[in-house]
């Protein structure tokens, strides 16, 4: 598993510990939510980052109070067919004002890659023997977008009305 | 017509050309079936029963003399020479390759048509009255809305990956011909004191194992407002839609588990943040999109009514056609011709590829060079001047597209059925053609008058049997293929569901067992009541009687 970051193959400085028993005092940590929830005030005491994991049946808005102390969103796609997070990724974006990274974990492919670029991740774990060509691959797949999203491309509606 | 700008071919072409790549990734064993199967459904192929079968989007049935000459060349070039007209206005084709699947992807671009979306867990091709911005009674074109609309739809990164599919149709007209009550979003346009146009919104109808009729969630909204109000729905969709059992998890299922109050609550709350902003349609944009819809230059003609009457009196084979096949045009001197593809013993919405490039020479010569695709599965010509009618009809009757029959018994809907379909229970096709076969005498269906039969091969309800005025609906009863009659449905702006009639009988019975309930109702009807009106009146009880008692009666006599 690997970690594409801004289009780059990246190290992961956030250890996973969401299925751990104890969080270790020091290091940036991925935590789960039911963790984030028990153990709020030490880890926002914490000097090293924290990122929170939701699964798929966990709404953001439970998180968006806490948004600027944490570092990492990162959101489970438990199977590529579960799309709950690209409402998720564009809610954090665009109405909870999430700045931080946002991940995508899970059932990450090749093919939804742009779908989730555009809805706001900047970060995936990636399988496959190189992620980074991966992500390439998805990134030069299209050049005009119907849609507004959260990756601040403009659509072929407003380049439509600006040449004129 | 709408008409591709650069945007709309660029990214159409990236799409091909992603495409390809999938296939070979799949082809090279890069991907998985599991993990190609929503790929090649969102490009419209599907593994059938023998062999791929490719859906291409005709967008809200409008198409071109030069596109359906497209569509003719692929049928010969990599099908078996004909193409199917589906109930969501589509085309398929049923014997197409992995393989060249991108090459046709690639032969559709060059005439600015897709397959995208036509399958899969998204917003699929979006519906509209076949008589659009030319229908008499009309009071908005929907097809301006329906192009907004597609392009919101398309490649939308949020909500490719929904719970389940998505329909949405549009009607501009009060008689609604685009199904609406039974979409995931019905659209109707209504004008406001001032005339100024709006929609009324309808949410969670649909028909297959579970067929709700669509409610109204928002009896208002202007117009610049509709994608965000969409993007509200479709949202509180993909976030609360169901995903545990594909059979629960169409958007109906949640309306109905929430409550229509509650899921607009929550619809209108999310509209609430999304209202006013980006998704907010310029005048400009919709300014561009009505010109593309402008009505053609429309010669200055009178009305041939009269003519045309001295016609149809000196060839009733042609008054026939007139009275069952034309609709009213809103110019004066032309009219709406519908081309019936269920002529006798025929598969209800095939068209060979021959048929196909002569009906796009008709289309240049009479239609101004172009037509439409009806969801009960025909095509239209939409702007015939009156007073070439009658060599109209004669070209059409030659290619036997003039079965005088549309909105008649024999213009049913039928799905493909288990003669493709790998869904299917029982095949459609052979019962609409048995039924087109007993029923072949124009002056009894004319007699008989309006009346919809739509047959569907399973409970997936693909041929529309729940809101057929008289559905069909083919069973596996211990591996015989039985068919469930049901009365009463209706898809217009008084769209109902059938009721249940009585046991399934067996192929060979359904004819009969229709006859027996029109000739019920040509018994009980009172004036000029349709079929419809009659069963709303009477109740299911004397069909009940007339079909079952005497079967019973036939039985014990054999």
């Amino acid at each position: 598993m690997a970690l594409v970051k801004n289009g780059e193959l990246v190290n992961d400085p956030f250890r996973d510990v969401t299925g751990a028993d104890t969080i270790p005092p020091d290091g940036a940590v991925l935590v789960s939510l039911e963790q984030w929830q028990d153990h709020c005030h030490s880890l926002q005491r914490r000097p090293d980052p924290v990122g929170v994991l939701l699964e798929s049946d966990q709404h953001p808005e439970i998180i968006a109070d806490d948004l600027d102390q944490i570092a990492v969103v990162a959101l489970a796609f438990p199977t590529f067919r579960d799309g709950r997070a690209y409402s998720y990724a564009r809610l954090l974006r665009e109405r909870y004002g999430f700045t931080g990274e946002l991940r995508a974990v899970g059932d990450v492919l090749l093919e939804q890659l742009h779908y989730m670029q555009r809805c706001g991740f900047d970060a995936f774990q990636l399988d496959g023997e190189d992620p980074a060509r991966d992500f390439a691959i998805a990134q030069s797949d299209f050049s005009v977008w119907y849609q507004p999203a959260s990756d601040g491309r403009l659509s072929a509606l407003r380049l439509r009305h600006r040449r004129v | 017509m709408y008409r591709y700008d650069e945007f709309d071919h660029r990214l159409v072409n990236e799409r091909v050309a992603q495409f390809r790549r999938q296939v070979a990734r799949r082809l090279d064993g890069e991907l998985t079936e599991d993990q190609f199967k929503p790929l090649r459904l969102m490009n419209g192929l599907y593994l059938q029963l023998h062999a791929y079968m490719l859906r291409v989007n005709v967008p809200y049935g409008v198409l071109s003399t030069r596109q359906l000459r497209k569509l003719a060349m692929i049928a010969r070039r990599y099908d078996r020479d004909y193409g199917h007209f589906t109930t969501r206005q589509n085309i398929q084709y049923n014997w197409v390759s992995l393989e060249d699947t991108p090459d046709i992807l690639a032969a559709l671009a060059e005439v600015e048509m897709t397959a995208m979306q036509s399958s899969g867990n998204c917003v699929r091709n979006i519906t509209a009255d076949q008589y659009a911005g030319r229908a008499a009674d009309e009071l908005e074109d929907p097809r301006v809305w329906c192009e907004l609309i597609r392009q919101y739809s398309l490649l939308n990164p949020e909500f490719a990956y929904l719970p389940r599919k998505f329909k949405i149709a549009v009607t501009g007209s009060p008689n609604d011909r685009a199904a609406v009550a039974v979409h995931d979003i019905g659209l109707r346009m209504h004008h406001d004191d001032n005339g100024r146009a709006g929609f009324e919104v309808l949410v969670g109808g649909g028909q297959g194992r579970t067929p709700v009729i669509g409610r109204t969630i928002r009896d208002w909204i202007e117009p610049e407002h509709i994608l965000s109000y969409i993007e509200a729905i479709l949202r509180v969709y993909n976030l609360y839609g169901r995903r545990d059992n594909i059979y629960k998890a169409r958007i109906k299922i949640l309306v109905n588990a929430l409550g229509i109050d509650k899921f607009r609550e929550l619809v209108e709350t999310e509209w609430a943040a999304l209202r006013g902003g980006e998704l907010t349609i310029p005048e400009e944009e919709i300014e561009r999109i009505e010109r593309y819809f402008a009505p053609p230059a429309w010669e200055t003609l009178f009305d041939q009514g009269e003519a045309m009457r001295a016609q149809a009196a000196a060839e009733p084979e042609f008054g026939a056609w007139l009275e069952a096949n034309t609709a009213a045009h809103k110019a004066p001197g032309y009219m709406i011709v519908n081309l019936s593809l269920k002529a006798t013993g025929h598969e209800p919405g095939d068209l060979d590829a021959d048929r196909m490039d002569r009906v796009a020479d008709l289309a240049d010569r009479f239609s101004l060079g172009e037509l439409r695709v009806s969801h009960r599965q025909n095509l239209v010509f939409a702007d015939v001047r009156q007073q070439d009618a009658l060599e109209l009809w004669r070209a059409l009757r030659e290619l036997g597209l003039a079965t005088p029959n549309i909105g008649k018994l024999t213009d049913m809907i039928a799905c493909p059925g288990l003669d493709y379909c790998a869904l299917a229970n029982a095949r459609s096709i052979p019962v609409a053609q048995d039924i087109s076969r007993h029923f072949t005498a124009v002056d009894k269906l004319h007699a008989i008058g309006d009346l919809t039969i739509n047959i569907s091969g399973c409970m997936n309800a693909c041929g529309h049997h729940h809101v057929g005025n008289i559905g069909i609906l083919g069973v596996d009863k211990q591996g015989q293929e039985f068919f469930q009659l049901t009365l009463g449905g209706a898809s217009d702006q008084h769209a109902a569901l059938g009721d249940r009639l009585g046991r399934a009988l067996p192929q060979a019975e359904v004819p009969a067992a229709i006859e027996r309930i029109v000739d019920c109702y040509l018994d009980l009807r009172a004036a000029d009541e349709t079929f419809l009106d009659t069963y709303r009146r009477v109740g299911i009880k004397p069909f009940k009687a007339a079909v079952y008692d005497d079967t019973a009666e036939v039985r014990r006599v054999a």
